[in-house]
């Protein structure tokens, strides 16, 4: 077997170095009756060629050659080779968590790197080493929250990722923490009418996310405003981080929990990604996470190294802020190389040419009879549509003509049949924005 | 100014298979930062261009991002790959940290993993689009239900510690199911610090037993605890020793009888593969470690996948979605299923590190009991050889591990980081030290089956060598790494002041 460095007289030779005469000495502490006696159903062995075989052909019964209008908290953006390249450096690649500080101050010098863009990103002045992605960095927020304010009521905005809420209910349904849902209104913000002062003393936050699972801005200072005039604190989710690029950074929220991917990380089916979390500096000893900081040597040269470690698990067990052992270090590395390499100057284009291609799809779909503009709000990259028409079928008929339709929302939103959010990002052309809005015109013109 | 000969060093010698040698200093990217350089462009904007300003109102927009890095695609290359010489990894040699399984992470999983149609797939993405997705899947599910024994799966845990939730989760839907959730979850003094702090998220109590004088669970001892409010015992097998618990049927006997469940956190599985089946052993539910076992690249921290295999009787909880495959042989996203727990991550789970996970067991099929059988044989061979020069706390059967302690050379002033130390200095990285927590100074040593003979080989003589500089020249132990960019840096400054990021002059 080509990974097994070891020829058979090796083996021998070992076995008898150790005193014993065969391999199945070395496994006699299992109870007889538990020992395997045939080899196991398996497919395989195969060599490396009939492995790509077997991927390539995967890959053919997936969607390549479709064109995607799909956001809904997964970006396809632009993804450079040097990052890639870069990333399979084998010392970053198959190095294990930088413990042993000294053997490891690449990883531990990109994570301060990552830390730092991740604050300049959000606004925030600490953030953490990485999550495993969006959805559990929120949960992980709340939870934050919890301990910082011993409260157990948490308010989270029905226009928050419906598959984060699903996870925070998840971790929340046995910690005894009352999640309460708040609607939204025409503009498809928050209602913060509904968010009464008498439930905001007993909240230990309130949840948004901006953009919101709808594609609209929240408005961070009021909201943040609202909170703390009762004690709550303002937790607000990023899921599509290349809106901060030109969109108003979360400064004033107390937690920010952001998804990564869209900083050059593939989709990859749902991961792996880079969860985020950023906070304000007086909470960092609440934070889950590891942590690298920087210091110095008995010489004055300056390394980094993990730090504030009694937070975490395999120094306080049950106590830890977190049962996070293992995060996304490769891919915080990833969305440190793409943001080295795009820049101050190259983030703030991508983020506009994001704007100005979901204005164009919009204007396009909105000459379309019947199609509307369902929230008055401010939007970035995602926008929600109404059609005449049910958007199931509308998206079944586009796959036809390999287009992936919008993401629907009556599934998760029932009060919103026949709309979708729809999704246009700097990688999708022109002349596909205007092959999709054909699509949809004929589709929706013929007989019912 | 020309250094003088004087000046320069002589060439380093060589410490066992290590060399000191030049490495580039390099400051942070943000040092190295200018206005007006970028190195990425993207192609020019095809459609009106619309400021930001009046698109979204000026009180939702932002300027350029100040400190931002500004760098160009050169100095961006040269920056992390001089950064990457600073690390140690597998590519480079043995990575003998215990309970870690550092083995040798394929190059064919990363090609595979990156091509088109698998890297560019959406996860909300219809099923009929989807289906090379959804089989490999399902695929990975069948292999890792087969090496396991056990019937259902989840393969949506982003990492092992969210697997050891998702099981007791599951757990606990199913004891609810039952009439009573419990309140306790039983926890050996040799475990992982994840088992403790996932059951608090479960929302039981953690109840911690001690182990016996042989580091295995004391039968008589769990039978007193185990009462009717109990859930689960967490056991992780082969133990952090290294050792498998013999009695584990037994084990697995006692809690049964009370109506409680055996949770195994499979983090040991390397030593167990092809060889024996948890669920065959009595085992209920069990997470996998996919950056560990399979081989997935840990990537200097994760990311991870935490599988979660279950019996029969837990899979109504298992989270949604599951994967399934329908009469017609299409596969599909099975959420509708009310008894489950619910979901732990959004999306179907870190599919990048399932599929590395199902290439490398495609790559061994059966014949992944050879790569157990020598991962078993390489622990005991480094065993065999360092048991002259160092503690052996529990001199019971070793499988894919062994634990020293320091207690040797601690008489020498030398404790187990000294030592770890100063394998740096041997081209090695260290071991893993001060766990389990039931040896104090522990030494925890596992090789895998990726290192040849030569290689064992040349850790033995670097132990050998250290166990006798710890006897003549301690200082030479206590103070090392000394081959190193920097030496021991200053952990307490960095907890005390904390500098978490850079800020510009």
């Amino acid at each position: 077997m080509r990974y097994l460095p070891k020829s058979p007289s090796e083996r021998q030779e070992m076995l008898a170095a150790i005193g014993t005469r065969s391999i199945e000495e070395l496994f006699t502490s299992i109870p007889e009756k538990f020992r395997l006696r045939a080899p196991l159903d398996l497919p395989g062995p195969l060599s490396e060629a009939e492995i790509i075989q077997y991927f390539q052909t995967r890959a053919a019964e997936n969607s390549r050659g479709y064109v995607s209008f799909l956001g809904a908290g997964v970006y396809q953006h632009l993804r450079s080779v040097a990052a890639d390249a870069l990333l399979q450096r084998g010392e970053f690649l198959t190095s294990y968590t930088p413990y042993q500080a000294e053997f490891a101050q690449g990883t531990l010098t990109a994570i301060f790197e990552f830390q730092t863009l991740m604050c300049q990103i959000t606004g925030q002045e600490v953030a953490n080493a990485s999550m495993y992605d969006g959805s559990t960095a929120l949960t992980e927020a709340v939870l934050m929250a919890e301990r910082l304010t011993s409260r157990r009521h948490v308010l989270v905005a029905r226009s928050v990722h419906p598959e984060y809420r699903q996870v925070l209910h998840t971790y929340a349904k046995n910690l005894g923490l009352e999640i309460e849902e708040i609607g939204y209104t025409a503009s498809g913000q928050i209602d913060r009418a509904a968010l009464k002062p008498d439930t905001l003393a007993r909240a230990a936050a309130v949840v948004v996310q901006s953009p919101n699972f709808f594609g609209v801005l929240e408005e961070i200072p009021a909201l943040a405003e609202t909170a703390h005039a009762s004690g709550a604190l303002l937790v607000s989710a990023i899921t599509e981080a290349v809106s901060l690029g030109i969109v108003r950074p979360p400064a004033e929220a107390d937690i920010v929990a952001m998804e990564g991917q869209a900083f050059g990380i593939p989709p990859s089916y749902g991961g792996p990604y880079v969860g985020v979390i950023a906070t304000r500096e007086k909470f960092v000893r609440q934070m889950p996470g590891r942590l690298a900081g920087q210091t110095t040597d008995a010489a004055g040269n300056r390394g980094f190294v993990l730090t504030l470690a009694t937070r975490e698990q395999h120094i306080r067990r049950e106590k830890a802020t977190s049962n996070i052992c293992t995060n996304e270090a490769l891919y915080a590395l990833a969305a440190t190389i793409h943001l080295c390499l795009i820049g101050k100057e190259g983030l703030r284009e991508q983020a506009l040419q994001n704007l100005a291609k979901a204005r164009f799809a919009q204007s396009e779909l909105e000459k379309i009879p019947g199609v509307r503009r369902v929230f008055s709000g401010p939007t970035f990259n995602e926008f929600s549509l109404e059609f005449p028409r049910s958007v199931k079928m509308i998206n079944a008929e586009l796959l036809k003509e390999k287009i992936i339709g919008p993401f629907a929302l009556g599934m998760q939103y029932p009060e919103h049949t026949k709309r979708a959010v729809i999704c246009v990002t700097e990688t999708t052309p022109r002349a596909e924005i205007e092959r999709f809005a054909a699509a949809v015109r004929r589709i929706l013109e013929r007989p019912v | 100014m020309n250094p003088k000969l004087t000046d320069l060093e002589a060439p380093a010698k060589n410490v066992g298979k290590a060399r000191a040698h030049v490495s580039q200093n390099e400051g942070l990217i943000f040092e190295q930062s200018a206005p007006g350089k970028r190195g990425m462009e993207l192609p020019p904007l095809d459609v009106p261009a619309v400021d930001p300003a009046k698109a979204l109102g000026s009180e939702f927009t932002r300027d350029a991002i100040e400190g931002f890095p500004e760098v160009s695609e050169i100095e961006v290359i040269r920056h992390f790959t001089r950064l990457s010489t600073w690390n140690y990894a597998i590519d480079l040699g043995m990575y003998p940290l215990g309970s870690c399984t550092m083995k040798y992470n394929p190059r064919v999983n990363e090609f595979v993993a990156r091509l088109d149609g698998l890297a560019s797939e959406h996860p909300e993405q219809p099923a009929e689009v989807s289906q090379g997705c959804l089989r490999i899947l399902h695929d990975l599910q069948k292999c890792l239900l087969s090496i396991t024994g056990m019937d259902a799966a989840t393969l949506q845990p982003a990492a092992g510690a969210q697997g050891e939730l998702t099981g007791l989760l599951m757990i606990r839907a199913y004891l609810e199911s039952q009439g009573n959730p419990r309140h306790k979850v039983l926890i050996p003094d040799s475990a992982h610090g994840t088992n403790p702090a996932s059951v608090v998220i479960a929302g039981y109590e953690v109840q911690n037993i001690k182990s016996n004088s042989r580091g295995q669970i004391d039968t008589d001892h769990l039978r007193e605890f185990v009462t009717g409010d109990v859930a689960a015992l967490m056991l992780t097998n082969p133990s952090t020793l290294g050792v498998f618990e013999e009695r584990i049927a037994e084990i697995a006997a006692i809690l049964h009888e009370r109506g409680a469940l055996l949770y195994m956190d499979g983090a040991n599985m390397n030593a167990l593969a092809g060889v024996t089946r948890p669920g065959d052993f009595g085992v209920d539910v069990m997470h996998l470690n996919l950056h560990k076992t399979f081989s997935t690249p840990h990537g200097g921290g994760g990311p991870g996948a935490g599988p979660v295999l279950a019996k029969k009787i837990l899979e109504p909880f298992l989270p949604i979605p599951v994967v399934v495959q329908k009469p017609d042989g299409t596969y599909t996203l099975d959420h509708n299923r009310p008894k489950s727990v619910g979901r732990v991550r959004a999306f179907a789970g870190n599919f990048g590190v399932l599929l590395r996970a199902l290439a490398y067991t495609l790559a061994y099929g059966p014949g992944i009991r050879q790569a157990t059988e020598d991962a078993v044989l390489n622990a005991n061979y480094i065993r065999k050889n360092l048991e002259p020069y160092f503690d052996l706390p529990y001199n019971l059967p070793s499988m894919h591990e062994v634990v020293f302690s320091d207690a040797r050379q601690k008489v020498r002033g030398v404790n187990t980081m000294d030592i770890a130390k100063r394998l740096i200095d041997y081209g090695f990285h260290p071991y893993t030290t001060a766990f389990p927590l039931i040896v104090p100074g522990a030494m925890m040593i596992e090789p895998t089956e990726s290192e040849s003979k030569q290689e064992c080989d040349l850790f033995i003589d670097a132990m050998r060598s250290i166990a006798a500089e710890a006897d003549a020249t301690p200082d030479l132990v206590k103070t090392a790494p000394h081959a190193t960019r920097v030496g021991r840096l200053d952990e307490v400054a960095a907890a005390r002041k904390p500098i978490l990021r850079w800020k510009s002059a």
